[in-house]
């Protein structure tokens, strides 16, 4: 693999009200252009990790460098530029009256040229495919529009990393295929490097490499196949397994093993259907 | 409801009067208003009732709109048409029944100054009615810019209004959420007596606030991970225009100022 995009090293941080690490001894490393998904159950430290890459709180020992720059008071902005975050409330994070207000307020703050800014804005609300949708009000858009746009703000930008914070949580599970179907085209086409977030392990599925956080460390580390082979195990750190692998769990129960992970209902179907030639 | 008497005014539409910079309509009115006063007789209201149709003329906008607009003020108009009539006590008799005189003073009075009001909510009103608010917010912060020497928080401000114009609807739909939820709960927000029915308002207004609180913190956070950090140094994606026709409305308001003076008794 290619060198890292981003290296955590040794990082450990607390909060002032809690007496316990919220990160104890984090290594990890991300590569360019890869899909990474943080998962674990509330309070396992992935949301305080999301927080230190994008220095919005400072690690307590250890390092963080993005892309050749290390965190630091003085690096923050530089560092901003590189990683675009979306949050989890689709309405707080909404800061403009209109769309194309809210995806050039990243613009604006970066000091961008008037000339460019209008083409950034279009350019970005097209990969999102909310480009019709320009002089609309927040409150007339779904939650899953919304994440788009704070989507196409990211973009707008020119990261070289977009994490999301939990950024599918709020939303029907419409919205939720909308902006992971979303994530999954800019990270094939646009080779825009990937953070999720989330605790919702059918997102994780689509990712590259998953990182199974527990109480603040990393617990597992491995693809999609591998970590959803733990099972049991994931059910007791809190995980709810996808539909998908339950079944294919259940069917090996009953004695009929399908001999492969299926990740996806369509992957689980066209397993099923063909797998009684082979039986 | 609230969100249309704040918002929901502008009404789109393609004319000359949506067209101008927000600055020059902003110039406008407060000129408008130092203006009015010029007016003291016939002549000179009529000059101010023929400039302020004729602005309505150019705005486009339905005949009903500006009524609807005029609506809520205009028993104070009315209220004020009587005050002046029935308490100013100069002039000729006109009426008289014994104990009760209408004075001409008082007539001519009542009518000026209704009028005066009236021609102010109409004129304040075609700014609002054609103007989006994000626009005049940005206009104001324009026309404030020069404040920023005197250590005026102008950006700061225009911000603040923006962000409150955009959350608005956010926070009608939380209120409603909110009602509902506890309507459920048993809580009568439409009948009852009233002190009961103010009672009820504070189930509402706490969990409003709470997460109004909740919202802003994370605003916060939401902006400066986009890399916010003041005014400074920041460029503005709504480019203003100013164009002949701004400053040919200003010389026409000036031209109007000029026949009020010649006219004025």
């Amino acid at each position: 693999m290619e060198s890292p995009l981003v290296v955590i090293k040794d990082v450990s941080f607390q909060y002032d009200s809690q007496e316990s690490l919220a990160l104890n001894q984090i290594n990890m490393e991300v590569y360019e252009g890869e899909w990474l998904a943080i998962v674990g159950h509330n309070g396992s430290g992935k949301s305080t990790l999301a927080r230190l890459l994008n220095g919005l709180q400072f690690p307590k020992e250890g390092s963080i460098t993005v892309a050749g720059i290390t965190l630091a008071e003085e690096t923050i902005w530089d560092i901003r530029r590189q990683i675009g975050m979306v949050f989890q409330n689709p309405d707080n994070q909404f800061v403009g009256t209109t769309v194309q207000d809210d995806v050039a307020f990243g613009l604006e703050n970066n000091g961008i040229p008037v000339d460019v800014m209008s083409e950034r804005v279009v350019d970005a609300l097209k990969k999102v495919n909310m480009d019709s949708f320009l002089d609309q009000e927040p409150h007339h858009l779904s939650g899953g529009q919304k994440q788009r746009v704070a989507i196409a703000g990211v973009l707008a930008l020119k990261p070289s990393i977009i994490i999301l914070d939990e950024a599918t949580s709020m939303l029907d599970p419409r919205g939720r295929a909308e902006v992971i179907e979303t994530i999954m085209k800019l990270q094939k086409q646009d080779k825009i490097t990937v953070i999720s977030i989330t605790h919702d392990l059918e997102e994780a599925s689509r990712a590259d490499r998953i990182i199974v956080m527990n109480k603040g460390e990393v617990y597992r580390e491995g693809t999609p196949n591998e970590i959803f082979l733990m099972d049991e195990e994931l059910i007791k750190l809190g995980l709810d397994i996808p539909f998908p692998i339950k079944m294919s769990n259940k069917l090996r129960e009953k004695g009929i093993s399908l001999g492969q992970q299926y990740l996806t209902e369509e992957e689980l179907v066209a397993g099923l259907w063909t797998s009684h030639s082979k039986m | 409801m609230m969100e249309k008497m704040i918002i929901g005014r502008y009404v789109p539409a393609d004319s000359l009067l949506h067209r101008m910079d927000p600055r020059s309509k902003l110039i406008l009115v407060f000129l408008f208003v130092g203006v009015i006063f010029l007016a003291n007789n016939f002549w000179t209201y009529g000059i101010l009732l023929i400039y302020t149709l004729l602005m309505a003329g150019f705005s486009k906008i339905p005949p009903r709109f500006l009524i609807g607009g005029l609506k809520p003020v205009l028993w104070l108009v009315i209220f004020t048409f009587f005050l002046h009539l029935f308490l100013t006590r100069e002039g000729a008799v006109i009426f008289d029944l014994g104990w009760f005189k209408i004075y001409e003073e008082g007539l001519r009075q009542g009518i000026f100054i209704s009028m005066r009001f009236f021609l102010l909510i109409l004129i304040t009103s075609l700014l609002t009615l054609t103007t989006t608010p994000i626009e005049i917010t940005d206009g104001l912060e324009r026309l404030l810019g020069p404040l920023k020497k005197l250590k005026f928080p102008v950006h700061e401000l225009a911000l603040m209004m923006s962000i409150a114009l955009r959350f608005i609807p956010t926070l009608m739909q939380e209120t409603d959420k909110i009602m509902k939820a506890q309507t459920a709960r048993g809580v009568e927000y439409t009948s009852g007596p009233i002190k009961e029915r103010l009672k009820a308002v504070v189930p509402l207004l706490i969990p409003l606030f709470i997460s109004s609180f909740k919202r802003a913190e994370e605003l916060a956070v939401a902006m400066e991970a986009r890399g916010y950090k003041g005014g400074e140094g920041r460029t503005k994606y709504r480019q203003l225009s100013w164009s002949t026709v701004d400053t040919l409305m200003i010389l026409l308001l000036l031209a109007v100022t000029v026949l009020l003076i010649v006219f004025r008794g």
